[in-house]
């Protein structure tokens, strides 16, 4: 899944292309000025087009057709169905919109508990090693380890660990220290869903870290002293003057891993095998399978398009609210 | 629109558009006459060890017609969509491997070359091919959409030490036999029998078995899905039952997906094992063939009325030529070497497979006790898979199910006639 590094496009109003025409007119040289700004914009509008808006389009023309593997390879056989397969996939009566709308749920919650999960770890981090001690370096090194491994090598090893027989969580738990008599599963059934969530914020935290660990540095140092004097304690320093000044930077941070997250196909990929047990389904797997395992690509278009107004829905909502709170506050 | 509002609104459709990306694999064809791009499927212990297997055969094929091919072997997890992305793009390999039971499905793509009889003439002729084989390579009533390369079929390997350890003294003929020495052979850690649970494939093959041994069927004769009848329902749940009920299955094994329930054999943990051709696999992880057996898939003891005398799909390995192949002769000519007696013969031996044409039988190790009871089974009681465009999605679907109700089972919860029904129903219910 690709990236999203968007709400920093939220704040970057364009017209910074367009001053140059504004400026010293001493040589006026007609329409190559203002073309200019134009050239440099190219590659990334290209770039953006191909990569953003042309998929989204054939995703959504997808979506309207019956696109099975009869049609796989000449799309224009494909019988236009209109809305046909929105109904089929969102009727909450039917096997598979009731599972949809399940799937919906489980990610949703998974997305909530691994942002907050991550967030707080990150904060903490952040906070404890805002001051310099010995081996500070070293910490934060190995705090960002997580981030830097490839997803699939870290995750298959989770996979590995977690297995019921062979899996070195089970050895711990029930071989060495005792702790439960049964080995218990970890990718199938109810525990899964926890197994995955730890898997996620294991890996999003560090990158929370690193993002607060950078706006911290932005926080000047007499705020603190004047807390301090002021009588504050390390709580009231860290609502009255920490987070505040790192709004900003939570503001972004918490739009992006909560996409990421929900988007998130690589970590339950890997850690179950492309098929995800129920309690663990999430919304990327959910309609991989329902269109790559069961060849059915229009109505795996159809619930990828109403996922992407659902999180349209969800991103306006979250840069207006807190749009509107920052002009408040101004 | 405000200007704000506006930048909100872009901000948001972009963040939300990084969820439409998407991937493709994008090997081209062969451009020159004088190569092709082959994709093979994983036959052997390792991807590599089918590399070197294959290589020396290429090699031979490249000195004989100048033709190089290169070959990429994919493993089973990923090949039919590799084959998908390559039948929707028109890119991709000039020669590929197919697991047989999807040869309708993608024959309905329309991207694989038809065999009809000029064609099949062309690669050494209809009459060679074993025709249970070739009725396992598209649709009837159509030209099939490939050849059969390698044949296979389930057997039931048991561990003879285990075996003659618990005081049993022949292989089970019987499902309620093979439960009852199961019991037997369950003690100390160890287990009757070994199950891959949580391999969609693997789980669909059982299916067909019990269902065709019940008296069921997956599809009618339209062509329509008919997953939740009673002898389906009942042969679901006898084979889930064996870790369920019988308990003869070690829970575990509804995690396994890697073919861990063959290693579990090899290593002794379980002592029976109903796999194809799982000789050659075996012999890597140092089991010698000595230390087991092979008797045909159990039947029922006293089977319902309309039940079939099937133990075993009709298993194997299709070989098919891409219409999008810029070099369509150099294609088939590579078929034909595939398939000649020669190349048969090396190959399936080494594989612990059966060829697929008639003239290459008689080479003294397709008469080895594995390959004789394979033999047999295809010549007697195996049955293909329904050949009907909406196979694969069968197999993923009903797979699937059966994968959910093992967790199921795994993790204590009951498996009932009610709860097998109602994942079926649900699966039917997902097919167009």
């Amino acid at each position: 899944m690709a990236t999203s590094t968007t709400a920093p496009d939220a704040d970057r109003r364009e017209p910074r292309a367009g001053s140059p025409a504004r400026g010293p007119a001493r040589r006026p040289r007609g329409p190559r000025r203002s073309l200019l700004p134009y050239l440099l914009l190219a590659p990334a509008v290209v770039l953006e087009l191909a990569i953003h808006v042309i998929p989204m389009v054939v995703g959504v023309w997808m979506s309207l057709l019956e696109l099975t593997q009869f049609h796989i390879r000449d799309w224009s056989t494909a019988p236009f169905v209109g809305f046909e397969n929105y109904r089929a996939t969102l009727d909450l009566n039917s096997a598979a919109g009731k599972e949809l709308l399940h799937s919906f749920w489980i990610t949703l919650a998974y997305s909530l508990l691994s942002v907050g999960f991550a967030w707080l770890l990150g904060i903490s981090a952040a906070v404890v090693l805002q001051r310099p001690f010995r081996g500070r370096a070293i910490l934060r090194a190995l705090f960002l380890t997580p981030y830097a491994l490839p997803v699939y090598a870290a995750v298959i090893t989770w996979s590995f660990l977690l297995q019921r027989d062979t899996g070195l969580v089970n050895h711990v738990l029930v071989d060495q220290l005792g702790l439960l008599n049964e080995r218990p599963f970890w990718l199938i059934g109810d525990n899964s869903f926890w197994s995955l969530l730890v898997v996620s914020v294991w890996r999003n935290w560090p990158f929370a870290f690193l993002c607060l660990m950078a706006g911290l540095q932005n926080v000047p140092g007499e705020l603190y002293e004047a807390a301090a004097i002021d009588g504050a304690g390390f709580w009231r320093r860290l609502r009255s003057v920490t987070l505040p000044m790192l709004r900003p930077v939570n503001l972004v941070l918490l739009l992006v891993l909560f996409l990421w997250t929900f988007n998130d196909f690589n970590t339950p990929f890997v850690l179950f095998g492309g098929s995800a047990p129920e309690q663990a389904d999430l919304i990327s797997i959910h309609i991989y399978r329902s269109s790559f395992k069961t060849w059915d690509f229009g109505s795996g278009s159809a619930m990828s398009v109403a996922l992407l107004l659902f999180l349209l829905l969800v991103s306006a909502a979250y840069l207006l609210i807190t749009n509107r709170r920052r002009d408040d506050h101004a | 629109m405000s200007r704000r509002h506006l930048g909100i609104f872009t901000a948001a459709v972009l963040a939300a558009a990084s969820l439409t990306a998407c991937g493709g694999s994008g090997d081209d064809s062969a451009a020159s006459p004088k190569t092709l791009t082959y994709w093979a499927s994983n036959q052997g212990a390792s991807l590599e060890a089918d590399k070197t297997i294959l290589q020396p055969e290429l090699d031979k094929f490249e000195k004989q017609s100048g033709i190089k091919v290169t070959v990429e072997v994919v493993p089973w997890s990923d090949l039919l969509n590799r084959l998908l992305a390559a039948a929707a793009s028109g890119k991709g390999p000039d020669v590929v491997n197919i697991g047989n039971t999807w040869s309708a499905s993608l024959q309905a793509t329309g991207a694989l070359v038809e065999f009809d009889d000029a064609t099949l003439q062309a690669v050494g002729g209809k009459d060679r091919i074993v025709p249970a084989a070739l009725a396992a390579a598209g649709a009837p009533g159509k030209p099939p959409a490939a050849v059969p390369l390698y044949s296979m079929a389930y057997s039931l390997y048991y561990n003879k030490k285990a075996f003659a350890d618990a005081g049993i003294t022949a292989p089970p003929t019987t499902w309620e036999q093979l439960a009852e020495y199961g019991k037997k052979l369950t003690t100390g850690g160890k287990w009757g029998l070994a199950i891959e649970g949580a391999n969609p494939s693997e789980n669909a093959h059982h299916a067909f078995t019990f269902s065709q041994q019940y008296g069921g069927e997956w599809f009618d004769s339209a062509g329509k899905p008919t997953f939740d009848t009673p002898q389906n329902v009942s042969a679901i749940k006898r084979y889930i039952d064996f870790m369920a009920a019988d308990k003869i299955t070690n829970p575990s094994n509804a995690e396994y997906a890697q073919n861990q329930s063959v290693s579990d054999f090899a290593n002794g943990k379980a002592a029976m094992l109903l796999w194809q051709s799982a000789g050659s696999n075996l012999k890597t992880q140092n089991m010698p063939a000595d230390a087991y057996g092979v008797a045909p898939v159990p039947f029922l003891a006293s089977p319902p009325a309309g039940g079939k005398k099937v133990n075993s799909m009709v298993a194997g390995i299709n070989m098919a030529v891409f219409k999008h192949t810029k070099n369509r002769d150099g294609a088939l000519s590579f078929v034909k070497f595939m398939t000649s007696d020669e190349e048969q013969t090396v190959l399936n031996r080494t594989y612990g497979s059966l060829p697929a044409v008639t003239t290459a039988g008689s080479d003294p190790a397709f008469s080895a006790p594995e390959q004789k009871t394979i033999q047999e089974t295809l010549v007697t009681t195996a049955a293909p898979l329904p050949q009907v465009p909406e196979e694969s999605t069968f197999e993923t679907l009903v797979g699937t199910a059966m994968k959910e109700l093992f967790a199921d089972a795994a993790s204590g919860k009951p498996v009932t006639e009610a709860s097998v029904k109602a994942k079926l129903t649900d699966a039917q219910q997902k097919m167009r």
